[in-house]
């Protein structure tokens, strides 16, 4: 993420020109929109990131902001099958190592999904194809990359799914879906996203259909496969607590835009935007009573057809008022860096900012 | 299911004939409801409205005695479900009829027992029903996809006027119009019927029309089912994993999203089937089709219950028979069935 | 002959009739179809050309496949059980009679001729007495011969009507008036030939007593249900599915509603039939459901013509006229259509309200919903069908419905109304069978002109196939207060006998199966059909008959619609074809020939 700041390719201008860059994974102002009957929904809206290897990304954000979409964008997936007119429209540069994948040529792009990234999807049950068993669908997954015969993509599953902690897999393997519960769904999605042992892992709520024993222990085995593998790793969720220990760095999404990025702990602990303070705060906590848990922000999200002018959070923001002239109402705030790799897009002041969150925010947290 | 092994199959099984022979009862006591006691309500003699023009009291009385008209009618439904294991003896006047098991009746219109009519019938019902279900499934469900997969282009649109257009048109129209153009007019196909093991070509011309305008009618519904059912699969997480995982979309759509497509298309297809086999009456009618629905239509003109009795049990029977098979294929299709 | 039709009619038939008329003042002026009008050596014969005359009787070959097409089944082909017009016709290929129809087109078909005897009867004893010597060489199918025992167990089996049911009881009511005899199937003697009315004193000889003179027993003896039936070969109530023949063809295979084959009776010997030409080698019949698919394949050729011979659908009469009407015949059927008045529903107890209908009642636009002059017929002025001895046709106009008042008279139907008590009107309920679309279309029109006089009408369509139980029930009638029922009538043999008894004798009024609707009972009437059968001479049997049908007219209790007339197919395939009396305008069936016998 310092790269990006650096060399000022920030939000902006589609850069699709420019050189190849040095990061593993770099994702330059994506802009995902699609045309509907009610007007153009700008579902991501400027974006831009990096990652490495072997280091986790958290985005967190709420339903709608378009963290999602930013997933789907980089596995090519809002292009692939799309049928009909309202496709969607996609600009930017999406670097894969190397390859600018949204003007790649849209087969290699296929061959590069599930091989050099993999998905893991927030529902097991419903992502997963309820008429074949769990073997075949993992075997489909490692033949479509890998000549070889059934029989030996079988002995992968089985080796795959005893990696993810499933007892007796080579019976588990011949069970459907249906009859697995659903952390050991989970973990035999898990077992077929990494079956061909891809670079890039993005994990799209991953545990939010789980209950919460088993989300800690789903966790524990991203991370552990995440060393293992050394993949480089994408967690998007809405519970800034599932990426709390994971995640390296940590990306705020609100209204399709980035509103403030930085090493986990420096977000964590050095919020600089409201938003991210709301999502704190909402935050649910094994230490605290039920009572004073889960303050969520208040309001609904913003509408992605109709975005406020201004900063996009202003409608929701308790320190809207903060900055003079109704600046938050007509100006949109840009990212700036607000600490060392730590990046805000917010109208207040640096010290408005430390000053409420030190003294409003974080005691009552 | 799957898990209780054969035995739980097999339970299940019985279970489901068990009821489908309570299903069978009640639809012989409804039918002889609706044939003896409605017109008995109405104050209609049955009896002699099955005698002709000049109603003999011997006549009617004798209709009566053969008929068991005067029997409580739980004795004629006794008498009747008997004669389907054993067989029965109509009698009446010095007159025998023996009706060998299994009786389904016996038609004293044509006399005949009915059984030997159903199945010297049935092959041609069945004939035009399976060939007709073939010629949909593939044009139907063909169309269906391509429309799905090329929705709001213009084959979308039209393949869904044309399919309106199946729907909304009744057989006789689509059916005279068939006979009018390709048959008497253009000459190209002898529609007659004729039977199958007299010749196989004849047999091919004489079911081609009734095939084809029977497939039109219910290719345009599995066009439009195909097609909803298609949209609504596509939408769903697992095709978007498939297609994470790199598979081609032509893959994505055979292997993933066909099969899920296929369940809603098979129960349907075993109730029509089911429905068919009991007598395409439209289609045997307006092709002079010897099957089924022809000898139920003529049962109704000439008020020959017992016909009417058995086609009716018989058309139960095969939909009951054909819900049965869906219900097995269902769960060899899907998995998650044989659990409930 | 009032049996159940299927003649396919839409209700486009008043719409079809003014094509039909359209199409016929075309041709005539010689703008003709195709094959017009003349005939040609292979062709078809001519408009009409079979219309009481024969045509092409020369170009008849021995043999080939005679091809009948129906949209139905006979009721039985069981010579005893046959009711429907088309079976009596058809059944003359198996069975034979002692007499028969002439095979005589027109009028000459309706006389009587000896079949199986060598002459007509000998009638003795005031014409209580008949007798009958048979032929030398009448033989059954395997060749025994037919004796007058064969006769009268044939006849017999007509008492058996509680196996038997559904032909005509006329011989039964004639030669057992009390009913004693119980039929062969309940007859304790050892030959079961019981009926003492009848002796069969040798083979050859049989002898009729009837406790009454009945002048019309002659055509009643004429009737399928005279026919001889073998004892060891009678299957009872399943001798329909393969009756012994007698005649010149044999059952092969029939299976109801959907084939039957006659093949050629090798015993049948020419020389000892007089009446049957017997030309082709092969008879058979295939039985449609759709009737416009039917017409299309006689149009076509694929047929030879309709067993049912109740006229073309609409569909094909158009598709024929324009372009094959050198095939078609527009033969009188025979039948009248009518409203009936049942007596019992009031206020059609009072004969003024009932002229009040008959006035009022536009007869142009009845015969138009009947399908026009030429598919319809000519508008019916009286009861007595032309077909039948005492019939003066249009002549006879009592109230002059095909004259001054065919588009109904206002005027006159209110001063009846006013005779009837009821000046501004009242309400009533017509009776019409569902399955007749044109009957439907009778009633709408009949509803339409006498709302002009203030008569109000709902038309209840019953089921068709109920009408026996329906309308035949006088207390359902009364019930359902239905003032006014459409029906129709043909004669069972030409007699004001055969057509008028069951519908004007008070003795035929039944709780159910009854048929005399208006539940006449005029003992001037009963008198005239006792005087009738008593008179053995032809010239008074006709005087009766005009008699009782005045009697009927005047009573008001009818409307008549039409003389009914048809349009027949006739291919260009067959030859000796012509439409006969015998059976109510319908071709002869037994001694059509094919042109060629390929």
């Amino acid at each position: 993420m310092t790269e990006l700041s650096k060399s000022g390719a920030a939000v902006g201008e589609p850069t699709s020109t420019s050189p190849a860059p040095s990061a593993f994974l770099e994702v330059r102002d994506l802009k995902v929109h699609f045309p509907t009957d009610d007007g153009l929904v700008k579902s991501v809206d400027g974006l831009s990131f990096q990652l490495e290897r072997g280091k986790t990304l958290g985005i967190v954000g709420e339903s709608g902001s378009g963290k999602s979409v930013t997933s789907l964008g980089i596995m090519g997936l809002h292009t692939a099958g799309q049928y009909g007119k309202r496709k969607a429209r996609i600009s930017g540069e999406i670097w894969l190592n190397g390859t600018e994948l949204l003007s790649a040529d849209p087969d290699e792009v296929r061959k590069l999904r599930g091989r050099e990234m993999a998905m893991i999807f927030q529902d097991p049950l419903s992502a997963l194809h309820p008429y074949y068993t769990i073997g075949q669908q993992i075997v489909e997954a490692y033949r479509i990359h890998h000549d070889v015969d059934k029989k030996t993509a079988k002995r992968r599953a089985v080796e795959m799914l005893d990696r993810v902690g499933i007892p007796q897999p080579d019976k588990r393997v011949d069970n459907y879906p249906h009859e697995f519960s659903g952390g050991m769904r989970q973990r035999a999605m898990i077992a077929m996203s990494l079956v061909n042992n891809p670079e890039l892992l993005i994990a799209d709520e991953p545990t939010t259909a789980l209950d919460v024993t088993v989300q800690a222990q789903i966790l524990d085995l991203i991370r552990d496969l995440q060393k293992e593998f050394g993949s480089a790793v994408i967690i998007i969720t809405h519970d800034l607590g599932v990426v709390a220990e994971l995640a390296d760095d940590l990306l705020v999404m609100y209204g399709g835009r980035c509103v403030e990025r930085g090493p986990a702990e420096k977000v964590f602990y050095e919020p600089r935007h409201p938003y991210t303070w709301g999502l704190l705060g909402s935050m649910p906590r094994l230490d605290r009573d039920q009572q004073e848990r889960l303050i969520p922000v208040k309001g609904s999200p913003p509408s992605l057809i109709n975005v406020p002018s201004g900063c996009a959070f202003n409608p929701r923001c308790p320190y809207a008022d903060v900055p003079k002239d109704n600046v938050t109402r007509t100006v949109r705030p840009e990212l700036t860096e607000v600490g060392d790799e730590h990046w805000a897009a917010c109208h207040m002041s640096q010290e408005q900012r430390e000053r409420i969150w030190t003294e409003e925010i974080a005691p009552k947290l | 299911m799957v898990r209780g092994g054969p035995l739980a199959v097999l339970a299940y099984l019985i279970r489901r004939l068990f009821a489908a022979a309570v299903m069978l009862v009640v639809i012989v006591v409804v039918v002889f409801g609706i044939f003896f006691l409605i017109p008995k309500w109405a104050g209609v003699d049955i009896a002699t409205s099955f005698v002709g023009k000049q109603a003999d009291p011997a006549a009617v009385e004798g209709i009566r005695q053969k008929l068991g008209l005067s029997d409580p009618i739980y004795a004629q439904v006794w008498e009747f479900f008997k004669g389907i294991f054993v067989g029965r003896t109509y009698s009446g006047g010095g007159d025998v009829t023996e009706c060998a098991a299994p009786c389904f009746g016996y038609s004293f219109r044509s006399e005949q027992a009915i059984w030997p009519v159903l199945t010297d019938r049935f092959p041609v019902t069945l004939g035009l029903a399976l060939g007709a279900a073939v010629l949909w499934l593939i044009f139907g469900v063909a169309a269906g996809v391509l429309s799905a997969l090329k929705r709001g282009t213009l084959w979308d649109r039209g393949a869904m006027v044309v399919a309106l257009a199946g729907v909304s048109l009744p057989i006789y129209f689509t059916g005279l119009l068939s006979l009018a153009i390709f048959s008497y007019g253009l000459g190209w196909i002898d529609a007659e019927y004729v039977p199958l093991e007299d010749s196989f070509t004849g047999w091919l011309g004489g079911m081609i029309l009734p095939w084809i305008t029977l497939a039109f009618l219910y290719a345009a519904m599995y066009a439009r089912i195909t097609r909803a059912t298609m949209m609504e699969i596509l939408g769903e997480d697992y095709i978007r994993t498939a297609r994470a995982k790199g598979l081609k979309e032509q893959v994505v759509i055979r292997k993933h999203a066909m099969r899920s497509t296929m369940t809603p298309i098979l129960t349907m297809l075993g109730m029509d089937l089911g429905a068919l086999i009991g007598g395409a009456i439209l289609t045997e009618t307006t092709f002079s089709l010897p099957g089924l629905g022809q000898a139920v239509l003529n049962a109704i003109k000439n008020q020959d219950l017992p016909v009417i009795l058995g086609v009716t049990l018989i058309t139960s029977l095969a939909v009951l028979i054909a819900n049965l098979v869906v219900d097995v294929l269902y769960a060899v299709i899907d998995p998650r069935v044989r659990l409930s | 002959m009032t049996t159940q039709r299927t003649s396919g009619r839409r209700k486009q038939a008043a719409a079809a009739a003014a094509v039909v008329a359209a199409l016929l003042t075309t041709a005539a002026c010689g703008g003709g179809g195709k094959d017009d009008d003349g005939g040609t050596k292979n062709g078809a014969a001519g408009f009409d050309a079979a219309n009481n005359k024969v045509a092409q009787a020369s170009l008849a070959k021995k043999g080939g496949e005679l091809k009948f097409a129906s949209a139905q089944d006979a009721d039985s082909w069981d010579t005893t059980r046959g009711y429907y017009g088309f079976m009596w016709n058809f059944s003359r290929y198996y069975s034979r009679q002692l007499v028969t129809n002439k095979t005589e087109p027109g009028k000459a078909g309706a006389e009587i001729t000896p079949d199986l005897a060598t002459d007509v009867a000998k009638v003795t004893d005031d014409g209580k007495t008949y007798t009958y010597t048979l032929r030398d060489g009448i033989t059954w199918e395997d060749g025994k011969p037919i004796t007058s025992k064969d006769i009268k167990y044939g006849i017999e089996r007509v008492w058996a009507q509680d196996v038997l049911s559904g032909g005509p009881t006329y011989l039964k009511d004639v030669l057992d008036p009390k009913g004693e005899y119980e039929g062969p199937y309940k007859d304790k003697s050892a030959d079961k030939l019981g009926l003492k009315a009848i002796d069969t004193p040798d083979d050859k000889t049989i002898i009729f007593h009837l406790p009454k003179a009945n002048s019309d027993f002659e055509e009643m003896l004429a009737l399928t249900s005279a026919s001889p039936v073998r004892q060891d070969k009678d299957t009872k109530s399943k001798y329909g599915l393969h009756p012994f023949s007698s005649g010149p063809y044999k059952f092969q295979s029939y299976s109801p509603n959907k084939d039957l084959v006659l093949v050629r009776n090798t015993e049948w010997k020419a020389s000892s039939d007089p009446v049957r030409k017997a030309y082709p080698d092969k008879i058979s019949i295939k039985f449609f459901t759709n009737a416009n698919d039917l017409d299309s394949r006689l149009i076509a050729g694929d047929y030879d013509l309709d067993l049912a011979q109740t006229g073309l659908s609409p569909q094909g009469r158009t598709t024929a006229l324009k372009e094959h009407k050198a095939n078609l015949d527009n033969p009188v059927s025979g039948y009248i259509r009518y409203a009936v008045f049942p007596q019992s529903v009031k206020p059609f107890d009072n004969e003024h309200c009932r002229k009040a209908v008959i006035y009022g009642a536009d007869h142009v636009s009845l015969q138009t919903a009947r399908g026009g002059p030429v598919a319809g017929g000519d508008i019916g002025t009286n009861m007595l069908p032309p077909s039948v001895p005492g019939s003066e046709g249009q002549d006879y106009d009592p109230y002059e419905l095909a004259g001054a008042n065919k588009n109904g008279n206002v005027a006159k139907a209110k001063e009846e109304l006013k005779a009837c008590g009821k000046p501004n009107g009242f309400k009533t309920t017509i009776a019409v069978r569902n399955n007749k679309p044109v009957e439907v279309a009778t009633a709408e029109s009949l509803q339409a002109s006498l709302k002009k006089i203030g008569i109000t009408v709902d038309i209840d369509q019953y089921d068709g196939a109920q009408t026996t139980g329906i309308i035949g029930s006088p207390s359902n009638v009364q019930k359902k207060g239905y003032g006014i029922i459409i029906m129709g009538w043909g004669p069972d043999f030409p007699s004001v006998q055969g057509y008028g008894l069951p519908l004007w004798s008070s003795k035929y009024i039944q709780q159910s199966g009854n048929n005399n609707y208006a539940l006449i009972k005029d003992k001037e009437i009963d008198g005239l059909f006792d005087d009738y059968v008593n008179t053995l001479d032809d010239s008074g049997k006709a005087k009766i008959a005009t008699e009782i049908n005045h009697k009927v007219m005047e009573g008001g209790y009818y409307l008549p619609f039409v003389f009914e007339k048809f349009i027949n197919w006739r291919s260009s395939r067959l030859a000796n074809v012509y439409t006969t009396d015998g059976y109510s305008g319908m071709y002869d069936f037994v001694n059509l020939g094919l042109k060629s016998t390929k």
